[in-house]
């Protein structure tokens, strides 16, 4: 609201005022970009920076069905070590989170290729390919959990083709029922990654290509050498956008196996969800929480750190 | 952030005729009573309110067996803005009680006379300090054994009274062709099974000190051990397709005679009921094996949350006045399969299996052995009830973990979610 | 960039082939549940049971869809899903529209304006995007009863924007970035100040990240289920809510088909904005966003 004011203002100043403003140190319009920022700075720092901080007290307290503040020191931390839940949850976040980036990128990058070839009907193939991310796993996990399901899926269909021996249970077996979470979550978002780097491969000059082509290059080879290193920063976004969906990977559990068999598809989010809100204990579910951001944090400032610097300087 | 907050304002006062807190004499129930039959035999409950002229504001929330619902409660809880009654249940009434969020409903028990009404162990979950804050809806059981009697002609069995028939049986059962026991591979649904095979084996005696008193020496005894391993050769009756299969997808198969068994609560029964079954004749309910001496119980209930507004806490004394009104205890436990939760009503319009629950309740009532459900939440709180649900979905689903090992973690689980 | 291969050799055209194949069977992967889907739906609840997930259905018939619209229970009401259709809306387009707003002028600020300490900004507001929601659950529970907006609209459409401008900042400042600097310093240099700039040189070509913005948030925000079930109240439950009361109901005959027609309902809207916008969102994204 405020922010029309000096809207209003400048769209009135003459035009001297203006250039005297541009100086860096000139009146209102030098502050203004801090302050059309501030509000959302205000709110990163209140609703993101402030909770964790409240979430790290928590996780000192014993607080049980709601936030009490009987402080406990580190107890809920050394509990969450002796966890066998929790070891469970944070190995398969590496298992899925590192299958789930790595496949979706390489699906993704290798179907935008392939689309790039000027194909018929891409546009529908595109969007056959894409729809998937506009739908959650609240609608689509009654039909996964389906086609996962041996006596009801996608093994129950294939032998009925009359190839008996065929099996895929992994959802019944413990130490496979995490790989089901990664196909689902694979078919959710990789569609996603396709278009992403299309949209990377429509924004390269076709010269450089034309140029390799002339050098007699074979088409993979381009693809791999001149093409591939152009599309650094389409793997930057779809890194980023990958790594924020399997971190906050909770539906898909909850639709596909709800955790299960035994705990064997824990993850940190439902973890924490359980801990905090089915169990009554949010200082147990607050410490894992603390866990999870700065596991987040661990992979992601280097990560970014060298991202961005490596652009900077390249 | 000013500019912010003007926003956020202005949008707050174009929102506020639409927040949401119950209004004069209305009252705002939160619930997970979402199927067609629940809902039907709900809204008996809520015509009453309406002929009284009261109101009634339907927050229902599904999922989990309450979970979803009770999040949104700790999270309504925290604005400061709690609906008016909320279905919440055993222990965890003492903990909403010890935060101080419960109202009084002691004015409507006298004049209503619930000291004499509800039995003794009904009541006591309903009092936090002395006070009653809640009221009951029903009482279930939930060591039932539910079986379709053409898959056990076709496999020439009986129905089991001990474990060690229920295992016979299922053999002949498993070579006529069926699945012996039908089950959900879902963490409560093995607790499920695991309390009434630990009940049946053990006897109630034991059930008590394990799963309700939390005794190390019980949890990790040999007695533990032996209901472990019974509960593992449970799953030798098992199908492969059970992971993350829901309860009644489990009972569909009994109704259509796949399976021989199911261990369920008595809920399952309104899915016979809505299949056109009748009890007795197509299909059979008894005790599970080894537990006719026992009733392991769960009891849903509205807890009231404290109000200050006048009108509302009229509607709210009224509700609770309500649910125990004959015409919807009748309704809503004909359509859940559960018992009322006062005894004195006319049972003729219910079936044999209800009767014989009723006859049940109170018979163990007086002799012993009704016992609280720990894996439904009436016997102990909801960290240690996790933890046990870790320890026993873990182990049933693990075919390497011995028994043994099992029982150990028990005895830590028991100790380790109390802080 | 695209590579057209000679079509005359027999090898080109056996790539061809191939390539439609793979192209074809990748299809069908991702079309399978929603094939799934839309068979259930218009099956009668008997062939279900009986058939095959993908045997097509004997008898289609509509009444699932019309069940799950107008009379399935959702609660002690049973009028479908579709009344929470509005309520979803009302949530959705406000939080959109106010975060895509945001979203641009922080990304024309952190770009055209950068001062000393703009790229810390920028990563501050980055780590948003990485908080599980079920974290911030009670803290915001605990602030929106502050605000006075606890379980109203209001609250749930400021939940969404504080939670959804890290994203529309980082599709604007990634797009802006690749806006050349020399228009809006020559336009410094004629005295036009921060808004006139961004009305008239950085607005009028942002239609492709504003569509990217637009489709991302409407997705987001109509899928989302925590926020809209914690923080709402009886009368303003969004349809995610409704569908889960219908679909995660543990007692009494599910109704496959109701549940699948009310999930295909609920998933219509973003759907077609996927389906109508696809096209212009992989154009939104060639023009700039996914330059890191």
């Amino acid at each position: 609201m405020r922010d029309s004011l000096p809207m209003k203002n400048t769209s009135a100043t003459p035009l001297g005022a203006g250039a005297k403003r541009s100086t860096p140190s000139g009146g209102l319009q030098a502050w203004l970009p801090r302050l059309v920022l501030a509000p959302s700075v205000a709110i990163s720092l209140f609703f993101v920076y402030g909770f964790m901080l409240w979430t790290f007290v928590l996780s000192l307290t014993s607080s049980r069905m709601l936030p009490s503040y009987d402080f406990v020191g580190f107890g809920q931390y050394s509990r969450l070590m002796a966890n066998e839940r929790w070891w469970v949850a944070s190995t398969n976040l590496m298992i899925f989170g590192v299958l789930f980036v790595v496949i979706c990128l390489a699906i993704g990058s290798l179907l935008a290729i392939l689309l790039d070839q000027k194909i018929r009907q891409e546009g529908a193939l595109r969007t056959i390919y894409l729809y998937p991310m506009a739908l959650s796993f609240i609608v689509t996990g009654v039909v996964w959990k389906w086609l996962l399901n041996p006596q009801l899926g996608i093994q129950a269909m294939v032998q009925s083709w009359g190839f008996e021996s065929f099996r895929f249970d992994w959802i019944t077996d413990p130490d496979m029922a995490i790989y089901t979470l990664v196909i689902a979550a694979v078919w959710q978002a990789s569609g996603f990654v396709m278009a992403l780097f299309l949209a990377g491969l429509r924004g390269i000059d076709d010269s450089i290509v034309k140029a390799a082509q002339l050098d007699g290059a074979s088409l993979p080879r381009i693809y791999w050498r001149v093409v591939m290193p152009c599309l650094r920063p389409v793997v930057f976004s779809a890194v980023m956008i990958l790594a924020h969906i399997a971190i906050k990977s909770f539906d898909l559990v909850v639709a596909l196996t709800g955790g299960g068999p035994g705990y064997a598809t824990d993850l940190p989010a439902t973890f924490m969800y359980a801990h905090a809100f089915t169990r009554a204990q949010i200082g147990l579910g607050s410490a894992s929480a603390m866990l999870m951001l700065g596991g987040v944090l661990a992979i992601l400032i280097p990560y970014l750190y060298s991202e961005l610097r490596s652009r900077k300087h390249g | 952030m000013s500019t912010f907050k003007k926003t956020t304002l202005a949008l707050a006062l174009a929102g506020a005729a639409l927040a949401s807190t119950a209004q004069a004499n209305e009252v705002e129930v939160l619930h997970w009573w979402t199927s067609g039959g629940e809902a039907r035999a709900a809204n008996v409950l809520k015509d009453l309110m309406e002929s009284e002229g009261y109101g009634w504001q339907d927050f229902a929330v599904a999922g989990g067996g309450g979970e979803t619902a009770m999040t949104v409660l700790k999270s309504r809880a925290m604005s400061g803005n709690p609906p008016s009654a909320a279905q919440i249940k055993g222990p965890e009434i003492q903990e909403w009680g010890e935060l101080g969020l419960l109202g009084d409903l002691n004015g409507v028990a006298d004049a209503e006379g619930w000291d004499e009404l509800l039995p003794e162990v009904v009541a006591d979950i309903m009092r936090y300090d002395g006070q009653y804050v809640a009221v009951p809806v029903n009482v279930h059981r939930v060591n039932w054994l539910w079986a379709n009697p053409e898959v056990l002609e076709a496999a020439g069995v009986e129905m089991p009274t001990t474990l060690d028939e229920l295992f016979e049986a299922g053999e002949a059962i498993r070579e006529a062709g069926f699945v012996p026991l039908a089950h959900g591979g879902q963490a409560w649904q093995d607790a499920t099974v695991f309390e009434s095979v630990l009940l049946g084996g053990q006897g109630s005696e034991f059930y008590q000190q394990a799963l309700v008193d939390l005794d190390p020496e019980a949890l990790g005894g040999e007695q533990m051990i032996d209901a472990l391993e019974d509960f593992k050769r449970t799953r030798e009756l098992m199908d492969e397709g059970m992971p993350g299969r829901d309860w009644n997808i489990a009972t569909v198969m009994v109704i259509e005679g796949v399976a021989g068994f199911q261990l369920m609560g008595d809920w399952a029964k309104g899915e016979f009921t809505a299949a056109g079954l009748t009890a007795g004749e197509d299909y059979l309910c008894a005790a599970a094996p080894g537990t006719e001496d026992a009733f392991t119980f769960n009891i849903d209930s509205l807890a009231m949350f404290r109000v200050t507004d006048d009108e509302e806490l009229e509607a709210q004394q009224a509700l609770a006045r309500l649910v125990l009104e004959p015409t919807f205890q009748e309704a809503f436990n004909l359509a859940k399969g559960s018992i009322p939760a006062r005894p004195d009503l006319d049972m003729s319009e219910f079936d044999s299996c209800a009767q014989q629950s009723l006859a049940d309740f109170q018979r163990t009532a007086e002799e012993g052995g009704l016992v609280p459900s720990m894996a439904h939440g009436m016997a102990v709180r909801a960290d240690v009830q996790g933890a046990i649900f870790d320890v026993v979905t873990n182990y049933f689903n693990d075919a390497d973990m011995p028994a043994e090992e099992a029982a150990e973690r028990m005895v830590s689980a028991a100790e380790a979610a109390s802080f | 960039m695209a590579n057209v291969i000679r079509r005359q050799t027999p090898a080109a055209r056996l790539f061809r082939g191939l390539l439609y194949g793979v192209l074809i069977l990748a299809a069908l992967f991702y079309i399978l549940p929603l094939v799934v889907m839309l068979m259930t739906s218009v099956k009668p609840l008997s062939e279900i049971s009986a058939g095959s997930l993908l045997s097509l259905p004997q008898n289609p018939t509509l009444t699932p869809w019309t069940k799950a619209w107008g009379e399935a229970c959702t609660g002690m009401r049973c009028e479908g899903v579709g009344g929470y259709f509005w309520n979803s809306f009302a949530i959705v387009i406000p939080a959109v529209l106010i975060s895509t707003t945001i979203g641009a002028l922080n990304g024309y600020a952190l770009t055209k304006w950068r001062f000393k300490g703009s790229e810390l900004v920028f990563a501050l507001m980055l780590f948003g995007c990485f908080i599980p929601f079920q974290v911030v659950l009670l803290p915001m529970a605990q602030t929106l009863g502050w605000l006075g907006i606890s379980s109203s609209r209001a609250g749930l459409i400021l939940v969404h924007v504080v939670f959804g401008i890290a994203f529309t900042t980082l599709f604007f400042r990634n797009f802006y970035v690749g806006i050349p600097n020399e228009l809006v310093s020559a336009a410094k240099l004629d005295g036009a100040g921060f808004f006139r700039i961004f009305w008239r040189i950085l607005l009028p070509v942002s239609a492709p990240i504003i569509v990217v913005s637009v489709i991302w948030q409407f997705t987001q925000i109509w899928n989302d289920f925590l926020f809209g079930v914690a923080f709402s109240a009886h009368n303003t439950q969004p349809v995610t809510v409704a569908l889960n009361n219908l679909v995660n109901t543990s007692t009494g005959v599910r109704e496959y088909n109701v549940d699948m027609a009310a999930a295909m309902i609920a998933a219509l809207p973003t759907l077609v904005v996927y389906v109508l916008a696809g096209k212009y969102f992989v154009r939104g994204l060639t023009a700039g966003s996914v330059k890191g």
